[in-house]
């Protein structure tokens, strides 16, 4: 017998006739899928992720790029790295981002995987969503934008609609239907790395991006 | 394979014994540096909790919930692990399962040897502690370097976590700038926290680089998906999920839920109840090894499920709680014994009160037996539990099985370890007196006017307090006066 058998077999000779009923999720959450507007929604999600040390900033899907340039020279960055073959990776390969390098991702991981660490100064990527109740982004990895991307650069940019944000984790999950297909990597970011390790002092830019940027587009209007 | 001494079921012994639980217990009280230490840490802890419920009637259904969920996993265990086990294959994720430490690093040593590894960098996992992973590696001659700051902190000390959220709870910034300052080449003395950081994240940077391996715990696993979740702040679990070519995981069997909903209770209550965080920087799901057109992640990944007694607490309905817990360690930050003697102070990879109910299924009675007194049974473990462990309750059971005649519960490895006949002969007395009121008025008549004969010495009750003496007078008598 092997090790798996006979684990197997010792709950199996103790297992319970009967399961616990399933647990009533949606009573829970409920009460908290409150009817708030897209507005109300984008000022909850911004103070959460505030909280976390995230910087936000609400733009259009007109001016992210521009507003991106001018971020990406308030902060120094030489090289952006971005996935060329998604919708905002396109926008902003046709873009104009002066002084800054824009290096769409090519090859496999190893091939770039020195760069990544040493000479990439921020990574861009999409968000797939966001969660209001913690501050928290949703963020699929995938061919166009892997899940480096958004991890070894120093700093990460996120951009966001307004229109994707859930009011908590489980609406996410539940109302997409995540559980018919994950990707291989799939990532709730709440603000920069950090860490309170030593003395409970907390500090930021532990082992991943010291800085989070989220920009967010089409924060106006009403409709969800 | 392994050097480590065994106990009589061929488990591996504590690396402290019963006997000498209670020195280094004493000598832990009396360290006033660390008692002040913990104590600040354990009341910054509380506070950030309660600020993070503060509404009693959502923590209530929140807790409810995620009691519900983890009974209802737990009894659908035996299902679940192959529903996960199918899942995970399928997702090309290869499962290994292990009864004991032993085989479990023999597995894993395997995958690295066919990998000719020889850097496995590791995130926080206690299940990697509780099988003294780098031990094991570090005699085969691969290194494992931790990488969570507080767990690199510990092993550059060459210590033990203290606390399994915080393990290196118990070091001030001044001596983790000496640690650094002395083991890492170049560096100088600083007690700044920031710049702290900053030189653990320059040298393990260049370690996440270099390694073959990435080794990491779970916090949940998802049956109906076949996914792994782990919950962290730092982004070095992330990194060694990440960036080695191979990805190896490793939990106890009972981290299995069936459904991915499931997680979203268990993850908020998880974060709000361990550091008081509405939700940790990073949630990460992971799903497979780099397939199809992706571009990174590992080429590998492999789940190690490990059994380690826990089928033990599974088989008993009262001690199957035990197997609930999601490892918060809200119950350690609120107990008043463990805030007094630190996390080393147990002896075991798990301290404090939840490390008091699960070790005896690891590591048996025999070197257990003490932990479930170490507890004034105050109550504060149980009801901050996130998921509602009776913790109390389950200490008193363990006392039973600990003291009761040998071979009264052949279930329960080293159950009878504490059992001295003496004492329980005074107990078997007592019961007898005080279930008949006749003799116990005579005893007690006796007892007043025998007094003088009360020992001045009470054996352990008088290492710290005054001899008991019967009073002069009996209550009944004194009841009988007033009227």
């Amino acid at each position: 017998m092997s090790a798996r058998d006979r684990i197997l077999a010792k709950l199996r000779g103790s297992q319970p006739a009967q399961a616990k009923a399933l647990p009533d999720l949606a009573a829970h959450y409920a009460p908290r899928a409150r009817g708030e507007s897209k507005a109300e929604r984008l000022a909850r999600f911004r103070t959460g992720i505030e909280g976390f040390h995230a910087e936000v900033h609400v733009t259009t899907e007109s001016d992210w790029p521009a507003l991106l340039a001018r971020l990406c020279a308030d902060k120094q960055v030489g090289t952006l790295m971005f996935g060329a073959a998604t919708p905002a990776g396109r926008r902003l390969a046709g873009s104009s981002v002066p002084n800054v390098e824009l290096r769409p991702w090519a090859g496999q991981f190893e091939d770039i995987k020195a760069d990544l660490f040493h000479r990439i100064d921020a990574g861009f990527t999409q968000a797939r969503g966001a969660i209001a109740e913690t501050g928290s982004l949703i963020v699929w990895s995938s061919a166009a934008e892997p899940r480096s991307l958004s991890l070894v650069p120093p700093i990460h940019f996120a951009l966001l609609d307004a229109a994707t944000i859930h009011p908590t984790f489980y609406d996410a999950l539940v109302s997409e239907n995540w559980a018919a297909g994950l990707p291989t990597n799939a990532l709730l970011i709440s603000g920069p790395s950090k860490t309170a390790d030593i003395q409970q002092t907390l500090a930021y830019g532990a082992h991943g991006p010291k800085e989070l940027v989220v920009l967010v587009i089409n924060a106006e209007g009403d409709a969800a | 394979m392994s050097t480590q001494a065994r106990n009589t079921a061929g488990q591996p012994i504590a690396f402290v014994s019963a006997q000498a639980l209670r020195a280094r217990m004493h000598d832990a009280v009396n360290d006033a540096h660390l008692r002040q230490s913990f104590r600040g840490a354990m009341d910054f802890l509380m506070a950030k909790r309660a600020a993070q419920f503060p509404d009693e009637g959502e923590l209530d259904s929140l807790r409810g919930l995620s009691e519900a969920i983890r009974q209802y996993s737990l009894t659908k265990l035996p299902d679940l692990l192959e529903q996960l086990e199918a899942n995970l294959t399928r997702n090309g994720v290869q499962v290994h399962w292990a009864e004991t430490p032993d085989e479990a690093n023999a597995i894993m040593l395997d995958i690295a040897r066919r990998h000719q590894a020889k850097l496995i960098v590791k995130g926080k996992s206690m299940v990697s502690e509780e099988i003294e992973f780098n031990h094991a590696m570090e005699a085969a001659g691969v290194g494992a370097l931790e990488s969570d700051m507080g767990e690199y902190i510990v092993q550059l000390a060459g210590e033990k976590p203290s606390h399994i959220i915080m393990p290196a709870i118990h070091q001030t910034k001044q001596q983790i700038a000496r640690l650094f300052a002395e083991h890492i080449p170049g560096v100088d003395y600083t007690d700044n926290v920031d710049a702290l950081i900053q030189i653990g994240r320059r040298v393990l940077r260049e370690k996440f680089e270099e390694a073959d391996i990435g080794l990491s715990g779970v916090n949940f696993a998802v049956a109906e998906t076949g996914t792994l979740c782990l919950v962290e702040n730092e982004g070095n679990g992330r990194m060694c999920t990440t960036v080695p070519k191979v990805h190896i995981a490793i939990t106890g069997i009972e981290k299995v839920v069936e459904k991915l909903e499931h997680v979203a209770p268990l993850f908020s209550i998880l974060t709000r109840s361990a550091t008081g965080q509405a939700v940790s920087t990073y949630f990460n799901m992971i799903s497979g090894p780099r397939r199809g057109d992706d571009r990174d992640g590992p080429e590998e990944v492999h789940l190690v499920l490990l059994d380690n007694g826990r089928s033990q607490a599974y088989a008993d309905e009262q001690l199957r709680q035990t197997l609930q817990c999601i490892r918060c360690g809200a119950c350690m930050n609120h107990c008043p014994v463990y805030t007094r003697i630190g996390g080393h102070a147990y002896g075991t990879t798990y301290p404090g009160p939840i490390g008091k109910i699960v070790s005896p299924h690891m590591m048996g009675l025999e070197q257990t037996h003490l932990l479930p007194t170490a507890s004034s049974l105050c109550g504060a473990c149980g009801e901050v539990c996130p998921v509602k462990i009776p913790i109390p309750e389950l200490l008193i059971r363990l006392r039973g099985e600990a003291n009761s005649a040998p071979h009264a519960n052949p279930a329960m490895v080293g159950q009878g370890a504490g059992y001295d006949a003496k004492i329980s002969l005074l107990w078997k007395l007592w019961a007898r007196l005080y279930a008949r009121p006749a003799t116990y008025r005579a005893f007690t008549w006796l007892a007043t006017r025998f007094r003088f004969l009360t020992p001045k010495q009470q054996s352990g009750w008088t290492a710290a307090r005054t001899p008991l003496k019967p009073a002069p007078r009996r209550l009944r008598d004194m009841v009988k006066d007033r009227r």
